[in-house]
């Protein structure tokens, strides 16, 4: 099939795109039941997941909100793991950067996991597209998540008061996030950088404000980094 | 579980939105189509398979729920949710089978 008009190539964005759906809406879910058991109204968990729109840094502010971390540790914190988005940003911007400023910025707001991936591998697959053709690529990949994510945040907050403590749901989180950490482990320095991570976390537990998390995280990306260095020296 | 005051709520809201955007405009918004420096790219690329574990193993191995006592069937459930993932690459896979281990414990030690 050959796609001309920028409009084909919304709808070949949408659909490729709208597989993501499948994972949007249970960890959407997931969030406004984890925010309401945390004590937010509908309207500050909707707010939450409509402005900041990352899963992954929502649940982590969340728990440390919980543990009485200061604000600003939670900020930092939260913005860390969120830092791969900034990769993100960086990796898309020699392929969109020459759209309209207008553009850009609601590009930006719609950077996320999904349309990233889907984004970037259409991208250097088809590498004569034209820039309106892949923004019009990268927005409709990223149309079919926007709505249900928030649609299923707020499912989520009303439904999540009215579950059970005996559900376990302290420990919905930890499994969401490791079920997503499996297929990040893509090569050797990526096991890398999450071990020495998990080593420095459990060794610096102790340290006040959470700040154990930042110093484990900045150790991780180092041990990756390096690991990446030393195995492209190996490697012929 | 703590109550989070709603004004601290607020400013982790409104924080988040403003950096979390910041961060994703920083690079197609300012740089456009200047080179960024391949140490920083090479960091940046472990950013959320260190963060995230270094966020979970703690929980994982002394739960809020217990009191922070090492338990059994969350450990299993951890353990199963992250060979799932690594195995067939499949996140909702994991969760699930990951939930399935946990509860299965839980009911069976109960």
């Amino acid at each position: 099939m050959v796609y001309t008009t920028d409009k084909s190539f919304f709808w070949k964005g949408f659909r490729d795109g709208a597989p993501f759906v499948l994972v949007a809406i249970p960890f959407g879910t997931l969030f406004g039941v984890f925010a309401t058991e945390a004590g937010l109204s509908v309207v500050q968990t909707l707010a939450f997941s409509a402005t900041v729109f990352a899963g992954a840094a929502q649940f982590t502010a969340l728990q440390l909100l919980q543990d009485n971390t200061p604000t600003a540790i939670v900020l930092a914190s939260a913005l860390a793991v969120n830092l791969r988005v900034a990769m993100y940003s960086a990796s898309l911007t020699p392929f969109l950067g020459a759209a309209p400023m207008w553009q850009r910025a609601c590009a930006a707001y719609l950077t996320v996991d999904q349309s990233y991936a889907c984004s970037i591998m259409q991208f250097e697959k088809e590498p004569e597209m034209s820039v309106p053709q892949r923004m019009a690529y990268f927005f409709g990949s990223v149309t079919p998540i926007t709505p249900l994510w928030i649609l299923a945040t707020y499912l989520g907050a009303v439904l999540g008061a009215r579950i059970p403590e005996s559900w376990a749901l302290d420990f919905a989180l930890p499994i969401t996030f490791l079920a997503m950490i499996g297929p990040m482990m893509r090569t050797l320095a990526h096991v890398i950088a999450a071990l020495v991570a998990i080593v420095v976390a459990l060794l610096t537990v102790s340290v006040p404000f959470n700040l154990g998390l930042l110093i484990a995280g900045a150790a991780g990306m180092v041990a990756g980094a390096q690991a990446e260095r030393m195995l492209e020296r190996k490697s012929p | 579980m703590t109550q989070i005051d709603p004004t601290t709520m607020w400013i982790v809201i409104i924080g988040l939105a403003i950096g979390s955007f910041a961060l994703r405009f920083v690079f197609i918004g300012f740089v456009g189509d200047r080179a960024m420096p391949p140490w920083l790219l090479r960091h940046l690329r472990y950013t959320a398979v260190a963060i995230i574990p270094a966020l979970i193993a703690p929980l994982v191995v002394w739960p809020t729920a217990t009191e922070g006592q090492p338990d059994m069937p969350r450990m299993a459930a951890a353990a199963v949710a992250l060979s799932v993932g690594v195995l067939t690459k499949n996140v909702i896979a994991a969760i699930l089978t990951g939930a399935a281990t946990l509860y299965g414990l839980l009911y069976l030690l109960a």
